[in-house]
């Protein structure tokens, strides 16, 4: 059975853009290992012969004409923007000189 | 006027008994009344509410209303709004104020519906007791220590205590029928596709779905037929136009079968759940259904499968609230990383940060295989459960939950025992079949539901089963009396 050590939170953290503090990654190391027991109780049941579904529905990607249908909504979206200038949106530096 | 269903309320408007007015004029003041010990709306929409049901009256005096015209709803913060703060119960989207309607909004309004406020939530639809809310707990009107159910907690306490006709919720493991079975209210699940999730702030892609929460399945019927309009801007929508559900559910219920699943009865649930529950598929008996036992053997590992697919799908969903272009950005970030993971860690709440790092977990290298690959093919084994059972009979009945309403706290130290009580209701998202749930007696006090399921858009057989029980039972009169 696997369990989750806090190393491997703060990995994990890393890939979802999330930080925690060392207590904070000793609960969640601690909840994650219950949660996968939880989960790893699928291993009882084969699946060899199984396809994977996705999705509910057999349907396909319905497409349409490439046609413009929408008016643009920019500036409205804009107005969210927590920092924005000239219809950019402002973020701290990513690029180093 | 609170206790009246959706079609007195439409007839009394119709025959100018009442005014769209009066009645929005008094469910706002019984929220201002009584809300303050349910914690139900996070938004009242006061003004935007008096101004379209004077619209609404407009309509009505010339003869032009149909069947939602006048009728006030609440309407679950997940559903973008124009111009109307949406928060999802959460403090990443506190400061959110959509610049469109989502399709279920647009749908409802159309229909002339008048929009009362938007209710509280567990934060991006992942709860079970709406106790993961920025905005604080939801009570549950029948005993204020207990917990509403989730993630639909306002909406289905908001129904229950009289402050809302009827209202809007979404059910992505269960989250209109838990909460509907804890508050003793009709909720529906529509089959995956049936309603459109345009602007409908997304939790997991392949199992979300718009739902309605009401008194009885005649309010259900009324509300879910606009909303369940086809719509070109959601590729998953289904394309024909239902049904009319009113019609439907006047149809005499003729040979009807219903199988009652094996599994579920095996679990560990409170007596008083498996005695009503038990007590209700007789009464279907006596109302002319035949009774058979099925099997749905994959029920079990239906959880774990979900608890896997669920978070993966969220975890992809919740990248966007990256500080941005919209919702909580930290102060002054130092650098790229410093905004993403302050800004994100700052707005989600617990229960969000455990779900994006277990689906991300299940999808990163090496462990896809073996967790979310894995879940996709329980996923297929439960839906071929369900396919077989249905070659055999109609409807499914059994629990909606495995106990009643447990205390706020009870379950909020230790996740995976909040998981559990949607044990009933998972399976039915990972299939994407339609399921309803309705009040079906009391345990202690409080209330008890069961859950009906079908095949594939089979929404209307669902709706006229509830529909004629309620005929002749009375467990959907029940009032709470201190919010009478």
């Amino acid at each position: 059975m696997s369990t989750i050590n806090a190393d491997q939170v703060q990995k994990i953290g890393d890939l979802a853009k999330l930080e925690f503090d060392s207590d904070e990654q000793q609960k969640l190391a601690q909840q994650l290992s219950t949660i996968l027991e939880l989960v790893e109780k699928m291993d009882q049941y084969n699946t060899d012969d199984i396809d994977p579904m996705a999705h509910p529905l057999d349907i396909a990607q319905p497409l349409r004409h490439d046609e413009i249908t929408e008016e643009s909504v920019r500036d409205k979206a804009m107005e969210l923007a927590p920092e924005a200038s000239a219809g950019l949106y402002l973020v701290p530096k990513v690029i180093n000189d | 006027m609170h206790r009246l269903t959706l079609s007195e309320l439409s007839r009394q408007l119709q025959n100018g008994d009442i005014t769209s007015r009066q009645l929005t004029e008094h469910f706002l003041s019984r929220i201002n009344q009584y809300d303050g010990n349910i914690n139900s709306y996070t938004t009242a929409t006061e003004q935007q509410a008096l101004a379209q049901a004077d619209h609404a009256d407009r309509l009505l005096q010339q003869n032009q209303g149909g069947p939602l015209t006048g009728i006030p709803f609440a309407h679950k913060d997940i559903f973008c709004t124009e111009g109307i703060k949406t928060a999802c119960g959460s403090k990443m989207l506190d400061n959110f104020v959509p610049p469109y309607d989502a399709t279920v909004t647009h749908y409802l309004q159309q229909a002339g519906a008048v929009l009362l406020g938007k209710t509280n939530m567990d934060e991006f639809a992942m709860g079970s007791s709406n106790e993961n809310s920025y905005y604080g707990p939801v009570s549950n009107p029948w005993d204020n220590q207990r917990v509403p159910g989730g993630s639909s907690g306002g909406s289905a306490a908001a129904v229950a205590a009289g402050l809302a006709p009827v209202a809007t919720g979404t059910d992505t493991g269960g989250s209109i029928r838990q909460p509907a079975a804890l508050c003793g209210v009709s909720g529906i699940k529509p089959t995956y596709g049936r309603v459109s999730r345009f602007g409908m702030i997304a939790f997991a892609s392949s199992l979300d779905q718009g739902g309605v929460i009401g008194k009885t399945a005649e309010c259900l019927a009324r509300m879910l037929q606009p909303m369940a309009q086809p719509d070109g801007k959601d590729s998953t929508c289904f394309t024909q136009p239902p049904e009319d559900y009113l019609q439907t559910i006047e149809r005499p219920m003729d040979n009807l079968t219903i199988g009652v699943p094996s599994e579920f009865f095996e679990s560990d649930m409170e007596q008083g759940v498996t005695d009503c529950v038990n007590q209700a598929i007789e009464d279907l008996q006596s109302m002319g259904a035949t009774v058979k036992s099925v099997s749905l053997p994959h029920t079990e590992a239906a959880l774990s499968a979900y608890y896997i697919i669920a978070p993966a799908e969220c975890s992809s969903n919740l990248a966007r609230y990256d500080g941005v272009r919209y919702g909580h950005r930290c102060n002054e970030p130092q650098d790229l990383q410093d905004l993403y993971k302050r800004s994100r860690s700052e707005g989600l709440g617990d229960e969000v940060k455990r779900r994006i790092m277990t689906g991300t977990y299940a999808l990163s290298a090496g462990y896809y295989d073996a967790y979310y690959l894995k879940a996709q093919k329980i996923r297929q084994l439960v839906k071929q459960d369900y396919v077989q059972a249905f070659n055999d009979v109609d409807c499914i009945v059994a629990p909606t939950t495995p106990a009643t309403a447990f205390e706020q706290g009870e379950k909020t130290q230790d996740p995976v025992a909040m998981y559990l009580s949607d044990m009933f209701t998972i399976p039915v998202n990972l299939a994407g079949l339609p399921a309803l749930s309705l009040p079906c007696g009391f345990n202690n006090g409080l209330p008890v539901g069961m859950q009906l399921i079908g095949t594939y858009f089979d929404e209307g057989r669902l709706l006229n089963i509830a529909h004629q029980y309620q005929q002749q039972t009375q467990w959907h009169q029940y009032f709470p009396e201190e919010y009478n």
